[in-house]
Order: structure tokens, then sequence, then C-alpha cells
């Protein structure tokens, strides 16, 4: 994974649009966060391999960055991306790693399923 | 686990759940003669720690960490690996009666002497506590005079208070190369601070951290 570069994040999201698209999206806080600290919340949720269509989709923010999906009925939305996969020429892979590395949020898209 | 030949089936649900509470243990039985199988129940698909800096994704993550986890045994010397594809976090919502027949299945065939599994309800992932209650229904629904002897593994801030001190506490330090092999093993995984430090750990700090296992022999009610 690669610190995002958001023109070529851009580029990606706008190849993808208009198509039937496996997501997985994704946020925790990691199954151990009230183990390490009672004052936390652990949280998280994730959704693999459902199918998305957006019409229209951006990158913001100046890092960690901002994704908006615009689908016919809603949207999807995600913050707090750090990382990209660069090597991937059909796919975005996107996730936002914590101050340890750790990962907190994932935004991935593709026409196969994950 | 002291005598030799034991058979041992090691029931856990995710690659590095074995390296840390359990590695020197299992590398002293199989130095003592003993064939361990470990069934792995996921690949740990769902985990958070990617790498400093972050060379695994979610898509690679469930490969690297299978060779990670293959790494693993291999360090501790555990002859036999299955992992059962489960996905990462879903343990506790999958059928629980088939995923306990799938376990006996896996007891009836190795006819273990000794199980070891994590202790449900006092193994703080929602994974760790499925995962046993899955081993505990698979043996209690044996002839308790077929049952193998089952030992757990436990560390919620609440296991003392309800079950006491451990019945096992091991001292694994002759064993501490092989399960240092293992815990570096799962490179993607430890070298998150509050697990190993920031810093080179000295000798006697290995020691004090991972110098002794400790187990609870699982009761069964008649």
């Amino acid at each position: 994974m690669e610190l995002i570069n958001p023109i070529k994040v851009q580029q990606m999201i706008d190849r993808l649009k208009d198509q039937e698209l496996y997501i997985h999206l994704e946020m925790t806080t990691g199954a151990y966060a009230a183990h390490l600290d009672s004052s936390k919340h652990p949280a998280a949720t994730f959704i693999t391999n459902a199918l998305i269509q957006y019409s229209h989709g951006t990158i913001a923010g100046n890092g960690p960055y901002r994704v908006g999906l615009k689908m016919g009925q809603g949207w999807v939305y995600s913050e707090g991306l750090t990382h990209y996969e660069q090597n991937e020429a059909e796919r975005l892979i996107m996730a936002g790693h914590d101050s340890q590395g750790k990962l907190i949020v994932a935004l991935q898209l593709s026409k196969t399923p994950f | 686990m002291n005598t030799t030949n034991d058979k041992i089936v090691v029931i856990l649900p995710h690659p590095d759940d074995e390296a840390f509470g359990l590695a020197g243990t299992l590398a002293k039985a199989v130095d003592n003669g003993a064939h361990v199988t470990y069934a792995c129940l996921t690949l740990g698909e769902m985990g958070r720690n990617m790498g400093i800096p972050p060379f695994a994704s979610r898509v690679t993550l469930p490969a690297i960490r299978k060779e990670e986890l293959e790494a693993s045994c291999r360090a501790i010397g555990i002859q036999d690996l299955r992992m059962l594809g489960y996905h990462d976090k879903t343990i506790e919502f999958e059928d629980q009666e088939k995923l306990a027949g799938r376990l006996a299945s896996i007891i009836a065939e190795l006819q273990p002497s000794l199980v070891i599994t994590f202790y449900p309800g006092y193994s703080v992932h929602p994974d760790h506590d499925a995962t046993g209650a899955a081993v505990i229904r698979a043996i209690s629904e044996m002839p308790a005079d077929a049952r193998p002897v089952v030992h757990t593994m436990a560390f919620s801030a609440n296991v003392a208070e309800d079950l006491g001190e451990p019945d096992i506490v091991a001292n694994v330090t002759p064993y501490l190369r092989q399960k240092m092999a293992s815990i570096q093993a799962h490179r993607s995984q430890f070298q998150a601070a509050e697990l190993v430090g920031s810093k080179p750990l000295t000798d006697d700090e290995i020691i004090s951290r991972f110098g002794t296992e400790h187990f609870w022999i699982y009761r069964f009610a008649e």
C-alpha cells in the first residue's frame, strides 16, 4: 500500500463509474479496543461483495481523504482514507491507517468479487 | 502434557492465536514426542494490522496470513495444520450445531488425549469465545469417559475473579527460541507497539513477557 495519490484515485473512480461493482466497505475500532482501554467503545462494521453502481464519484480533502460516490438512490461515503494500492489496474483498493499502522477504514471497488 | 506420544489437537480461530499463549507449550510437547494438529478456523482476514508501513491490504491479507501461519507452525514443529476456511469475525454467526459437528468430526478422526482452545466467555474476541464454545459443545456430546482433556487459554479482565488462578502455569523459557520464531513469523501482525514494543526486547524482557503460559482445565458438567 502507498500513500494516496488523489489524482490517481480520481482517475480510477472515474474509470469505474456507471457499471455494476462489488464493494467492500468497512470501519473498525478493533475487537480489542475495550479490552485495552475500558473507556473505548468497540465498534466495527463491514459489508463485502454487495453490488453497487455510481454515476459520479469524488475524492476530497488533503489527507486523510474522503470519498463520496453518488448512486441512483443514495450515497457511499468514507472518511479517513490514507493508503491505496497503486499496482491495481482494474480495482480501487483504499484504506485508512491510524498512527500505529492499524487499519481503521477500508473502501474497495471491483468488477469481480473480493 | 509431559508424557510422550501425546496426540494434541489445537482449535483456535486466527493465525497468531497460537503464538503468544501457546507456542512454547506446543514446542515443548513436540520435543517430547507429541503429535500436534492445529485446526485454525479462519485466515484472520479482518485483522487490522497490515505491517508497518502497511505491506498488506484487505485484498492480500488472507494469503499473507496463510503463509505466516504455515511459517509459525514450522517454527513450533506442528506436524498437521488444517485451515478450516471460515471467515474472520463470523464464527459466532455460523450455524453452531454444524460448527460443533465439524469440530467433533476432527476430534473423532484424531482421537487426541488433549485438546487446547479458548475458554468460552473469557477470551475477549468474539471469535475466540465462539470457537471455545463450539469445542466444548463438541466434546460435551462425547461420552464422559471418552473425552479428551481440555486445556483453555483465557485473558479477559475478569478471568481470575471468575475462574481462579490458572490450573497450569507452564515455564516455557527453554522453548523461547521456537516461540519467538512463531511470533515473528506473523510479521504483518506483530510489529504492533502494544504487543512487542517499539524497541528490540532484551533477553530478560522476553523471558518475563513470554516465558510463562497459562491454562485453565475445562471442567465439564457431567
